[in-house]
């Protein structure tokens, strides 16, 4: 539900029954087997790297060889926990942010604009309008409306509210900010989907059963919003802990806000140390795979897609 | 960014919404409109600042304003590098459509209107591409390549490109194929159609709204990826791979109009759909 | 690829035909046969395997065991784009993205006629819809849509015609005026039509036959007149129109009929209306043929009477009113009674008798009550 639920949601389903063919697995081979080649055999690929160790005999960077040295997966725990906590914090609080912004953005679109159908699709290609655009310019865009010698800095010292030396840039604010300015759409259309199939009949059943506003919001709104609430999340939460755009110090980070993908990429290019990078993916998708495996389990299968 | 959400998102362009029911008009509506304004013109921001960028009077940076000109307009095509670096982004975007929207509509297809085993598996390994954060999908391919000691450049973007759109065109094409009535190719058939009269004449037509939705969709997926593509491209250069080296120490206008150009025509685009399917829908009310 | 295109259509042969789908069996072992030209109708309720049956003759599923021959030649194992058969389906499944003319000549120009346009324009105009040849099926209503999937299907000349429950989605007046229509079409243009329905009403007016068909099998097969007035089995009894049945044994029997006791009753049954004579047997009359009196008549040959019972219910509905009569011991009674004078000729609460012409009752060949109505609805999707 939550990524294939906005493809097409209110296209009728033709209820059909399914034929037994040999056509069928000459339609799925081709896709299958390069998903296979493309998806799972890296992920294996992965596995066997993070295990690597330096060739000692013809030593040289980026030469490892075939072994089963675990303590890489210790080394790289041991050395780089503080930065998966931060990018998981980075990324949780990005993500309660989005929700919190694009909720009543999505209320807005999805339920009071449905008397104006034409608004309605408007305002739904302004929240599309960003993917239009690369992400990397327009997070460049906000490092330079942020610049010290930009206006935001300047007014907010003119305000006093910043010291005169305060910069914004390379703040954890600003990765924070970033990741939750690219990730508002994502979190706001999801909801937006559920919020548009709202019956607006039950919230006037609330109405008429004594609840005020705020009772109705919470006890009827909220909770059947909530499927698009999960996807979002979903969506936002899991590209976010791998983000390493915004934290880089070309962009809105600097050394101190390093998150885990800096590290998988930096050990990667800059070290040729695949071993450790590897073991850094494999630990990411291993955490990301909990609050997955958790949706999964609460999902049909039919649904996923 | 990641393709999983941009992907998951764009896709809702195919349909433009229906309303169920009208809500009155309420004070704290008001507050919501004008909070909703406000939200959307800051999602607009960075992007206007771009455009407006793209006018800059030329010099060695493009950070600070120094006035209008529609040099950097003119002279579009006077840095090699971007130009390179775009062409490549276009290249490697209709490469993958291409096949991606070919594996990807037979996998719906299948999914639709066939029995077969492992079913769950299928939509496992479908669904996760688009539930794996991009690093690891990047690292992943990039040091399969290098175990198997590939070189890495335009094909091994291409090849990863397809990979992370494959899942994209399922969704998008499959839920078109969903609402078709199986009856209408069983008429075909009926018909006196061979199966491939019938595919072309019948089922590719009809599918072609939510193909082209899911090539649009992957074009689009393919065009910003950065992230996947660094791990996977060694020194080919594609354009968001050139913004971000760029961005090291200066990143020239003609980028920004590279991309304002394409953000244009890409609203041009959408809204040009969203009216033309209003009118249809206009005169089939009016006719029928 | 189109075969024999007779202008008299074709027979039909099912041969020892089963279809099993995982999870159940559709239809077993079904022999059929319908005569070229003639107007069939394959009557039962949903789940009765009369669409299976269907899609097997037209080619789009392959029987499990059997054969199917069209005009004497096997077509078991031929494509149905190689078979000699159109279908109007259920949905009508028009091509969204043709224009009615196109979507009439699609069969003609897959076949390679010349003139197929020429053609597509006759058939439209055979069905009145030639005005509209440039429209898209969107812009129809319902009843020009069904009427277009006809012209499709019999632009072709099929040797046989399939109709899916056609008129399923039409409004009762365009019913009626459909079903005449195919009719007269059929007279007219001598196609063989195989018509596959749950309405009763509609395959007794349309069709020269009648198949009843219940769980994958044929109950019984004739005109129309004869399955209702002489059906057969319960199920039949029941689907076509109502009947009152009553269970008992044979007490005696004569040269020409048998006697059955009905809670001390003795009722009278012609021998060649009875399909069982001896034992417990379930016997029935329809509604229409009883006559309420007010008093107990006196004994005559020939005329079987129940009573005395109360009448329960009163329905009016125009033509006629439904009566619902209470006998101690025997159970409810229905009588339907053409409305001749103004209001009912008995009220609620009243004593009456019911009577009727022996020669009118039939005696089926298993009991009530084993073959039930409907099925327990276990969902398994297959008409």
């Amino acid at each position: 539900m939550a990524f294939g639920a906005f493809s097409n949601v209110d296209a009728p389903v033709v209820e059909a029954p399914r034929r037994r063919s040999r056509a069928a697995f000459w339609l799925l081979l081709p896709g299958i087997a390069y998903l296979g080649a493309t998806y799972l055999a890296p992920l294996v690929s992965l596995i066997i790297t993070s295990l690597k160790a330096p060739d000692l005999v013809n030593y040289d960077i980026g030469r490892y060889l075939y072994a089963f040295d675990i303590g890489n997966y210790a080394t790289v725990l041991g050395e780089y926990w503080p930065i998966i906590l931060r990018s998981f914090e980075y990324a949780a609080i990005a993500t309660v942010a989005a929700l919190l912004i694009s909720y009543p953005l999505a209320y807005f679109i999805g339920v009071v604009l449905r008397r104006y159908p034409l608004w309605q699709a408007l305002a739904l290609i302004l929240v599309i309008a960003p993917f239009f655009m690369s992400f990397l310019l327009r997070t460049l865009a906000w490092k330079a409306i942020f610049a010290d010698e930009g206006p935001v800095v300047g007014f907010l010292q003119h305000l006093n509210i910043l010291g005169a030396n305060a910069h914004l840039n390379g703040t954890p604010f600003m990765v924070i900010f970033g990741l939750t300015y690219n990730f508002i759409p994502f979190m706001a259309l999801p909801i937006y989907t559920s919020l548009e199939r709202l019956d607006l009949r039950l919230l006037e059943a609330g109405a008429d059963l004594y609840a005020n506003p705020a009772s109705t919001f919470f006890r009827v709104t909220l909770p059947l919003s909530l499927p698009g609430v999960v996807s979002g999340t979903l969506l936002t939460f899991i590209p976010a802990t791998g983000d390493y755009v915004n934290a880089s110090p070309q962009f809105l980070g600097s050394t101190q806000t390093t998150m885990i993908g800096n590290v998988i990429s930096d050990t990667y290019f800059n070290l040729s140390d695949y071993p450790s990078s590897a073991a850094l993916s494999i630990v990411l998708m291993v955490l990301i795979l909990i609050p997955v495996g958790i949706y999964l389990s609460l999902t049909k299968t039919e649904d996923l897609l | 960014m990641s393709g999983l959400a941009e992907g998951a998102v764009l896709g809702r362009l195919e349909e433009a919404p229906r309303p169920l029911k009208r809500p009155k008009a309420r004070r704290g509506n008001w507050g919501v409109a004008f909070y909703s304004i406000v939200i959307l013109v800051l999602l607009l921001i960075p992007i206007g600042y771009t455009i407006v960028f793209s006018f800059n009077i030329p010099a060695r940076t493009n950070v600070s304003w120094r006035g209008f000109s529609l040099d950097n307009w003119a002279t579009l095509l006077s840095d090699p590098r971007v130009v390179a670096a775009f062409g490549s982004s276009i290249l490697v975007g209709v490469a993958a459509t291409l096949v991606a929207a070919a594996l990807g509509t037979a996998i719906a297809i299948a999914l639709v209107r066939f029995r077969f085993r492992f079913r769950t598996g299928l939509t496992l390994l479908l669904f996760l591409p688009m539930a794996t954060p991009e690093v690891v999908l990047g690292s992943g391919l990039g040091s399969q390549f290098l175990n198997i000691g590939v070189d890495k450049g335009i094909a091994t973007t291409i090849i990863a490109h397809i990979m992370f759109c494959i899942s994209f065109v399922v969704i998008t094409v499959r839920a078109r194929v969903a609402s078709l009535d199986p009856a209408i190719e069983e008429a075909g058939r009926d018909l006196y159609a061979t199966p491939g009269q019938v595919w072309w004449r019948i089922t590719f037509p009809l599918l072609l709204p939510g193909i082209v939705a899911a090539a649009l969709l992957s074009f689009a997926l393919s065009f910003d990826d950065f992230i996947i593509t660094a791990f996977v491209s060694g020194n080919f250069e594609t354009f968001p791979k050139y913004i971000y080296t760029a961005a090291v120490r200066a990143i020239p206008a003609q980028a920004n109009v590279f991309a304002s150009i394409i953000f244009l025509l890409a609203i041009v685009v959408v809204l040009a759909s969203q009216f033309s399917a209003a009118a249809r829908r206009r005169q089939l009310a009016r006719e029928g | 690829m189109a075969g024999a295109l007779d202008d008299s259509g074709a027979d039909l042969e099912l041969v020892g035909i089963t279809k099993r789908f995982p999870g159940f069996t559709a239809i077993e072992n079904l022999n059929l046969t319908i005569p070229a030209g003639s107007f069939f109708a394959l009557l039962g309720p949903s789940g009765c395997g009369k669409t299976t049956t269907l899609r097997l003759v037209a080619g789009l599923e392959t029987p499990t065991a059997g054969r199917i021959l069209i005009g004497g030649k096997d077509v078991t194992d031929a494509k149905p784009h190689q078979r000699p058969v159109n279908t109007v389906f259920q949905s009508y499944a028009l091509f969204p993205h043709m224009t009615v003319l196109r979507n009439v000549a699609f069969g003609l120009y897959r076949r390679g006629v010349s003139n197929p346009l020429a053609l597509a324009h006759e058939a439209l105009r055979l069905v009145e819809l030639d005005h509209l040849a440039g429209r898209r099926p969107a812009q129809l209503s319902g009843g020009q849509q069904q009427r277009v999937a006809l012209a499709r299907a019999i632009v072709n000349k099929p040797a046989l015609l399939l109709l899916d429950e056609p008129l399923g989605a039409l409004d009762l007046k365009l019913r009626r005026q459909m079903q005449l229509e195919l009719k007269s079409i059929q007279d007219d243009v001598g196609l063989t039509f195989l018509h596959v329905t749950h309405d009763q009403e509609e395959a007794m007016t349309m069709a020269d036959t009648v198949a009843v068909m219940n769980r994958g099998e044929i109950e019984q097969m004739g005109a129309p007149e004869e399955l209702y007035e002489l059906p057969k089995t319960a199920f039949v009894a029941n689907f076509l129109g109502q009947s009152n049945l009553f269970t008992g044994n044979v007490v005696s029997s004569t040269a020409t009929s048998i006697v059955v006791d009905i809670a001390g009753t003795k009722l009278e049954v012609p021998r060649d209306r009875a399909q069982r004579h001896s034992g417990v047997v379930t016997i029935g009359v329809r509604p229409e043929k009883l006559t309420l009196l007010t008093a107990k008549p006196a004994s005559a040959s020939g005329v079987n009477v129940l009573g005395p019972g109360t009448v329960t219910d009163v329905s009016f509905s125009g033509v006629s009113t439904q009566y619902l009569v209470e006998v101690p011991s025997v159970g409810t009674i229905t009588v339907f009674a053409q409305n001749m004078v103004f209001g009912p000729v008995v009220n609620r609460g009243s004593e009456v008798w019911v009577s009727w012409t022996v020669d009118h009752g039939f005696g089926l060949a298993d009991e009530q009550g084993v073959s039930p109505r409907f099925d327990p609805d276990d969902g398994t999707g297959e008409p």
